[in-house]
């Protein structure tokens, strides 16, 4: 009774809020209040909320609270996983990308597609086979639980923190530009409707919150790319002839361009981008919802293709982009298009907002408005599953496992990452309003640099290697984790754009570190792992075998509870 | 008195099982790599040539080849689904049932 309360209040302030402020409109950055996305969205929040207090009903345990209670199918973990993936940045960043440099888009998108593969190949049965909810309890399965916890704990808190902020600026910046609302309300409405999802619907609610999205978010592509080939007779040489004759690269949107400057910093961020993607802890999480490691083999085979779907249709976008909303007044900004010439750099609201101009200019108001919603909604779904990962870290890892050691009782268990929600939820509506104008497109970078660099081998050494210890783990784990940081700090991108020093100055020239930060973490745990002699490391080595047979099996492995 | 997993270590179905399914992932990882790196050496040392037009109009060898990327980690992915579905759950099925005691 208290549940369905809070909801219908939370609902009872939501909403006028909405209202108001967009009645008071001052024109200048934010874009004309368009009720048709409003009510979209309001649809959307409703369902959502609907979804919450369903699921609020059917989470008692842990177990239900963290995985589903493993009651979550292959198809929508498929749909779940994917929805993770295609955030709001890429989506609207890799569609303005293509808008802005056309093929250097297709680079990122193949980046971010390709570890899905290796994902499968090595560690989506394994984790299922070993973990219970959190990928720590993996990588600590036989080696010394409180130092490797607190390692993998950190590994994941802080690959969600930069994570979280990244989506939570970008968030607030693009809601003030499709709803007209200001910033900070977008803030706080983020991340109060985060809290809702989690504290109350836990896996269950964040998991169909994410379907739901990952559906709506296909139909829209699908929709917008269909209609962009369809003016051109579904003939792509008539779309690129169309976008090479406007756009004022001309030609050269049609190769690799000014993107990657130089070979090393290519392949680093290559690396970055294939093995991040195996260490993000809210990705991996979703293995522990499926039934066993079949239906977690299974899930990521359907995510590859709904992802890799995905991206092509963000690559037609963005070409359709060029040549619909670049040509189109309407879409402009008069003054900075008297100054430059080019209709690409005029785009109101600036390159991400390529996507959104291109649903009006196919599919008129009503589409933008849809648009706009699942745009908020992909938001939503992605900060909610962020916030599960993280509360997950702090309740079951630290609480639980290293303050309780194991013996934790469940209900207490639950409460702590009900309140490390709130807390998570607080600090990033903090952080969020903090970092408003701040140039966070790096945190990204770093989230995949920290998870490729200290999560990924960490888990993968610990799986397939014998000669793996906790003192090898822990020191090898840590240099990654710090390298990632530190490379990341005298980097181009922070050292240069968001400190300020000297174009040119930046000490490290890669704009990934991932190149030297995962070539370290690897080098560390294998040195300190045969440097070890002591009697820790026997008793992890020895418990190889066992871990491995199950692994292999699934001999032992947390099974899905009877609903 | 062997214990349980030792005794399943043993097993011949379990030891085809670790053997064909280990050459199996790290061979598709692998070529999963080579496909992805030789795609990013291009980009780095030979954007020219993933320029070159393809015919007479605007589109490029870049195109096809980065589609093949994005196809090809799909297709990877289910062979090995598909095998793993018909070749190595029977086989776990096998030895799960093999060793209950």
């Amino acid at each position: 009774m208290r549940k369905i309360s809070w909801l219908l209040a939370t609902l009872l302030i939501c909403f006028p809020t909405l209202a108001l402020s967009a009645g008071a409109i001052d024109g200048g950055s934010k874009q004309a209040v368009n009720w048709a996305a409003i009510g979209m969205f309001i649809g959307f929040v409703s369902l959502t909320l609907v979804i919450t207090y369903w699921a609020s009903k059917r989470t008692v345990s842990a177990a239900d609270f963290y995985s589903a209670g493993g009651g979550i199918t292959a198809g929508q973990n498929g749909l779940a996983i994917a929805g993770d993936y295609m955030s709001a940045a890429s989506f609207l960043g890799i569609s303005g990308l293509v808008y802005t440099s056309g093929y250097d888009g297709l680079i990122y998108s193949v980046g971010w597609l390709v570890g899905w593969p290796i994902v499968t190949f090595l560690i989506a049965e394994q984790l299922r086979n070993l973990g219970k909810f959190t990928f720590a309890d993996v990588a600590s399965f036989r080696l010394g639980q409180p130092r490797i916890r607190i390692l993998a704990a950190c590994g994941s808190l802080v690959t969600v923190a930069f994570y979280l902020i990244a989506q939570r600026v970008g968030a607030g910046k693009l809601i003030q530009l499709l709803f007209g609302l200001d910033y900070w309300i977008a803030v706080i409405l983020v991340g109060g409707l985060m809290m809702i999802y989690v504290t109350f619907g836990g896996m269950k609610a964040t998991t169909w919150v994410q379907i739901i999205k990952a559906v709506l978010l296909l139909f829209g592509a699908t929709f917008m790319a269909g209609a962009v080939l369809y003016k051109y007779g579904f003939s792509p040489e008539a779309l690129f002839a169309k976008a090479t004759e406007v756009h004022p690269k001309g030609i050269a949107i049609m190769e690799p361009g000014s993107l990657i400057s130089n070979p090393l910093s290519a392949i680093s961020l290559g690396l970055a981008l294939m093995f991040g993607t195996a260490g993000l802890p809210h990705i991996l999480m979703r293995f522990f919802t499926v039934k066993d490691a079949q239906a977690a083999r299974k899930s990521v085979f359907y995510a590859t293709g709904f992802i890799g779907y995905f991206y092509i249709l963000t690559f037609i976008i963005g070409f359709g982009a060029i040549t619909l909303v670049s040509t189109d007044l309407a879409f402009l900004d008069a003054g900075i298009l008297e100054k430059t010439k080019s209709g690409i750099a005029a785009i109101k609201g600036g390159s991400n907002m390529a996507a959104i101009h291109l649903a009006d200019a196919v599919g008129g108001n009503l589409f933008l408005g849809f648009i706009s919603a699942v745009a908020f909604a992909t938001i939503l779904a992605v900060v909610s599953g962020l916030a599960l990962a993280g509360a997950s870290s702090i309740s079951h890892d630290i609480y639980a496992m290293v303050i309780k050691g194991g013996n934790a009782n469940e209900q207490d268990e639950v409460r702590v990452s009900k309140i490390a929600t709130l807390f998570l939820g607080v600090l990033a509506i903090i952080l969020g309003i903090i970092f408003e104008n701040q140039n966070v497109a790096f945190m990204v970078g770093l989230a995949f640099a920290i998870a490729a660099s200290c999560n990924f081998p960490v888990l993968v050494m610990s799986i397939f290697w014998k000669g793996l210890t906790t003192r090898g783990a822990l020191i090898g784990g840590f240099l990654g984790l710090t390298s990632a940081v530190v490379g990341v700090i005298l980097s181009p991108a922070v050292w240069e754009v968001t400190l300020g020093f000297a174009k040119g100055s930046a000490p490290v020239r890669l704009d990934n570190p991932a190149l030297f930060s995962m070539s370290l973490a690897f080098v560390g745990i294998w040195l300190f792992s045969i440097l070890d002699r002591s009697a820790r490391a026997t008793v992890d080595r020895d418990g190889f075998d066992a871990q491995f047979v199950r692994s292999q099996t699934g001999i032992g492995a947390a099974g899905a509870t009877a609903h | 008195m062997l214990s349980s997993y030792e005794k399943i270590e043993q097993d011949p179905n379990y030891q085809e099982l670790v053997r064909r399914r280990s050459s199996l992932g790290w061979t598709l990882s692998l070529i999963m790599l080579i496909i992805y790196f030789g795609f990013i050496l291009l980009v780095a040392y030979a954007p020219k040539f993933l320029g070159t037009p393809l015919g007479t109009g605007v589109m490029t060898i870049g195109i096809p080849i980065g589609l093949f990327v994005i196809v090809s980690a799909f297709l990877l992915t289910g062979i090995y689904v598909s095998k793993a579905n018909s070749k190595y759950d029977p086989l776990i099925r096998e030895i799960v049932g093999g060793n209950r005691s």
